[in-house]
């Protein structure tokens, strides 16, 4: 049962679902990113900042185990992504750094560099992250510029298995169109995913009505983008490989075919793609079962992101296909067969990761216990509270 | 680094190596504040939970309130580490990343969920949940900081006593056989018992400083009193344990390790009945001449005490740098090659695998056997293939030195902080009666503190209904003491940090591999620019960060 290629596919999957819940928790870089578009009184943004406050650890924690992961089970693409397009991901964490210190400084009596520098930070984190993440993922559909070579550890000229074959180190990745526009679309979901959530979160009549308004906004932008982007690759040539001699060709609409051609992975599309619409329209046309607005959005939405991200992903991947292909040199790509640990590491993992459905359990729990009730203006200005 | 093998340049390997240090610097001012107040403040809450007084309510947020400010930056800093193994670390990640990965995916999914779910219900929760569920995420928080630092530790431990691993010619990297091998190894138990315990002396001599700062200032004095009670006695506890554990890690150094604790002692040439140094005059900025030289000069030694740190026995075998270099012969009868013959097989080991993969590629199958077999042979010195000089496996002996002593005298000297402090802020007993000697009144007065230490100082008991005699009677010169104690702790607790990591230099890997085959294909000056952005940006949170502290502790708990 669970054979080698078994294992792969699962790890495969386990890394596709993190980087899906960690797009759809990127709603916390989405509501920091219009902190000064919906919050037009200082009240208003603390209001915002806690909101988000109280959920930036899962984005950090979703974003650290995805990265430890990937290491763990594809180390080959951690060393040649990480290692390669190093100012791509260095300027990741730059923005991440700064959101993790901006929540707890912002607000202290003795902060030096005065509330809004940190506000500003949330800012620039919640565009540059969605964007400079999104643009990363957007490569395993458009490639990168690699060169992997395992015969250098023996190499008298050079040790180096895994090169960056220009200057640019990952910056290169900014200038393909298709991956700014990829960008873009994350941003812009997590924008709107931004508002269904402190939507859903906050008691603030002022802040929903400016929600609401944002939120169709988002919305359009992100499908526009998003479709753009869609269309691209499924019309695209794809990275293909054959499984028995791991030689990598061009096949022509191959993303198409991975989608299109399996039910479970077009069906996951299909219904994360209604999940998502029916989250932004169920916000503006449903009432709760109190007659109350409906303010769920952010469940619906955030699932079909989720769908169909995981979908997205794992058709980079599956079907013969190099998730990380190299511009550079075709056969330097890396698929799951070539990139991927040992039998006897995964199938270890494997008995690791039994353990996350008891994790998703207690956070689910917390989760729900912490947000029974909005949060208000009372309890963030409450000193007991111990608010941002 | 001037190796026929390598063309990398060797100043990316020396920034690159910088970047690393700098962050691992800045992430352990902050993860053993977080560890050592995670207890704290989980005994104040329990106490709280059990008597239901306000007062401890409000003295265990008001140190949660410090460990939040403090938890952010470790948080900061935390994810730069996991990351740069890869950005700046790529050849290495590559070749044992099967191993080296799996406790890092391990710390994300049981660790850091745990922390990052129950810190928002600590810090938000109070008017959320019940007492005893936000009681549980309180001590859940705390756990799951220890956990994290149990797997980055076993990730930690297994580059410095690689097992459980094997090299696979096929694919070309190290590849794990034995997860129980890599998350059990005795060098990783010694390291997490070691650096976690000596963490809790930390946020217990910052929580002694701090409340001997209210001492000071004659300002919530039973906040303080109770809060130094508890500090010290955690303090206390764990200092011990911190000797006892810092002296079974020098045993496992000495027998895995033993060039680390060469360095360590600047011992040149070791053999039976070495004495430990307690000073010698080793130039702090030089690498001193450990081929020439007998012994470092001035050098002032507690006898056969080496011997017993190092084999348990004051007879001891501790071979000195040069014996390492040179070979000898170990307690057990085995000989430790030298230099020259591991550089040899090294090079054996690369030939073979360069073999291997030829004989691969021209499908010369039953060459294969023979070559792997011949590879496997050398494979324990492969790292040794990249080395060409004798001065490339020394490590900077004065920081080592240095770093050892100061670690050491630093813990011998909270130790005292602690005893003095408890002695000064437990109460006497009263006086005993006429004819009574003087040792029995000492026998008396030692069982008297014991005893309220153990019981926590009766820290449940309203401070006026206690007989002891308050804040005054605790000397100010103490005071003065357990305050400036705090810069002292973190200089010692960095110090460990050096000890660990300078003394395995030059190896990623101990023996396989060296760090200037560990790095990525990196421009030097891309490195330098993260490298000083990284201290900016690293000093000036930091800043903010001591900013915040000392407010929020001017501010006081608002009892």
């Amino acid at each position: 049962m669970m054979t080698y290629e078994f294992l792969q596919h699962y790890w495969c999957f386990v890394v596709a679902l993190l980087a899906a819940l960690l797009v759809f928790l990127m709603f916390v870089q989405g509501a920091n990113s219009q902190i000064f578009e919906l919050g037009k009184t200082a009240d208003e943004r603390r209001l915002l900042i806690n909101s988000t406050g109280r959920k930036w650890e899962f984005t950090f924690t979703t974003l650290v185990t995805f990265g430890g992961a990937f290491f763990a089970s594809y180390p080959l693409f951690y060393s040649t992504s990480f290692g390669g397009a190093y100012w791509l991901w260095m300027l990741i964490l730059f923005s991440f750094v700064l959101q993790a210190v901006s929540y707890e400084f912002q607000n202290k009596l003795g902060n030096l560099l005065g509330t809004k520098t940190f506000q500003v930070f949330l800012v620039l984190n919640g565009i540059l992250g969605p964007v400079l993440l999104g643009g990363a993922v957007a490569t395993f559909f458009t490639g990168s510029n690699f060169i992997v070579e395992r015969d250098n550890i023996i190499n008298e000229a050079t040790p180096i298995v895994s090169r960056w074959a220009n200057a640019s180190h990952g910056l290169d990745a900014l200038l393909d169109v298709w991956n700014v526009v990829f960008g873009l679309a994350v941003l812009f979901l997590a924008r709107l995913l931004g508002n269904l959530y402190t939507y859903n979160n906050i008691e603030d009549a002022v802040l929903a009505r400016r929600n609401l308004s944002a939120l169709w906004k988002n919305t359009a932008v992100f499908l526009v983008l998003f479709l753009a982007f869609f269309f691209h690759i499924m019309t695209k040539d794809g990275f293909a490989y054959d499984s028995a001699t791991g030689i990598v060709s061009m096949e022509p609409e191959k993303y198409f075919h991975n989608l299109f051609g399996s039910v479970p992975m077009l069906a996951m599309f299909l219904l994360g793609v209604i999940a998502v619409l029916l989250g932004v329209v169920g916000t503006y046309g449903w009432k709760s079962k109190d007659g109350t607005a409906f303010r769920g959005g952010i469940w619906l939405a955030g699932i079909g992101t989720v769908m169909v991200v995981v979908s997205l992903l794992l058709t980079t991947a599956y079907f013969n296909t190099c998730y990380y292909p190299s511009n550079a040199d075709l056969q330097s790509s890396l698929t799951m067969q070539n990139s991927c640990s040992s039998e006897f590491t995964l199938r270890t993992m494997f008995y690791v990761s039994l353990l996350v459905p008891f994790v998703l359990a207690y956070i689910w729990y917390a989760w729900r216990k912490m947000d029974q009730k909005r949060l208000t203006h009372a309890e963030v200005q409450d000193h007991e509270s111990e608010a941002y | 680094m001037e190796n026929e093998l390598f063309t990398i340049d060797s100043s990316m390997v020396d920034w690159s190596r910088a970047q690393f240090a700098l962050t691992a610097i800045y992430h352990w001012l902050f993860v053993p504040l977080t560890l050592g107040l995670a207890v704290i403040m989980g005994i104040m809450e329990t106490i709280y939970y059990r008597t239901g007084r306000d007062f401890w309510k409000q003295t265990a947020q008001f140190w949660q309130r410090l460990f939040g400010i403090n938890f952010a930056m470790g948080v900061a800093t935390g994810i730069i580490l996991e990351f740069e193994f890869g950005t700046n670390w790529s050849n290495y990640s590559f070749l044992v990343g099967d191993v080296f990965g799996a406790p890092l995916a391990i710390e994300g999914i049981v660790a850091f969920f745990m922390e990052s779910t129950f810190v928002a219900v600590m810090f938000f929760g109070w008017k959320k949940v019940s007492r005893g569920f936000h009681l549980a995420s309180t001590w859940l928080t705390g756990l799951g900081a220890t956990i994290s630092a149990w797997w980055i530790l076993v990730a930690n431990s297994w580059m410095q006593y690689p097992v459980g691993q094997e090299f696979n010619l096929d694919t070309m990297r190290n590849e794990m056989v034995s997860f129980v091998d890599v998350a059990l190894s005795p060098v990783a138990i010694d390291k997490f018992c070691h650096t976690v315990i000596s963490a809790w002396v930390l946020g217990a001599v910052f929580t002694v400083g701090v409340s001997a700062w209210y001492l000071l200032k004659k300002r919530d004095v039973e906040f303080a009193r109770k809060s130094m009670c508890i500090g010290a006695i955690v303090g206390l506890v764990a200092s011990v344990l911190a000797a006892a554990t810092g002296h079974h890690s020098a045993y496992t150094v000495g027998q895995t390790q033993p060039m680390k604790l060469a360095a360590m002692e600047a011992l040149y040439n070791g053999g039976k009945d070495q004495s430990l140094t307690v000073f010698a005059a080793v130039n702090p900025f030089q690498q001193p001449d450990w081929q020439n030289e007998e012994e470092a000069p001035a050098r002032l030694a507690v006898p056969y005490a080496l011997s017993f740190l190092a084999t348990n026995d004051f007879h001891g075998y501790v071979p000195g740098i040069n014996d390492i270099i040179n070979g000898y012969e170990k307690e057990n009868g085995e000989t430790e090659i030298p230099l020259s013959e591991k550089i040899t097989r090294g090079n054996a080991a690369i030939t073979a695998m360069r073999a291997y993969r030829e004989a691969k590629r021209d499908g010369r199958e039953q060459e294969l056997e023979i070559l792997s077999s011949e590879f496997q042979e050398n494979m324990p010195w492969m790292g040794y293939a990249y080395v060409d000089e004798p001065e490339q496996v020394v490590p900077f002996i004065p920081v080592c030195f240095w770093a050892f002593r100061i670690m050491v005298g630093g813990g011998c000297l909270f130790i005292l902080l602690f005893m003095v402090v408890l002695y000064s802020l437990t109460p006497n007993p009263s006086p005993s009666g006429e004819g009574s000697s003087r040792f029995r009144h000492l026998i008396k007065t030692f069982w008297f503190k014991t005893k309220y230490i153990f019981t926590l100082g009766k820290v449940t008991t309203p401070l006026s209904t206690r007989r002891e005699a308050g804040g005054e009677a605790i000397p100010r010169w103490l005071l003065h003491a357990a305050l400036w104690c705090i810069p002292v702790a973190y200089i010692v607790s960095e110090s460990g940090w050096l000890v660990a990591e300078f003394g395995r230099q030059p190896w990623t890997i101990q023996d396989m591999l060296p760090t200037w085959v560990g790095v990525s294909a990196l421009p030097t000056s891309s490195v330098m620019i993260t490298f000083f952005l990284f201290l900016v940006l690293f000093t000036t949170m930091l800043a903010v960060e001591i900013s915040i502290m000392c407010k929020q502790i001017k501010r006081g708990p608002n009892l």
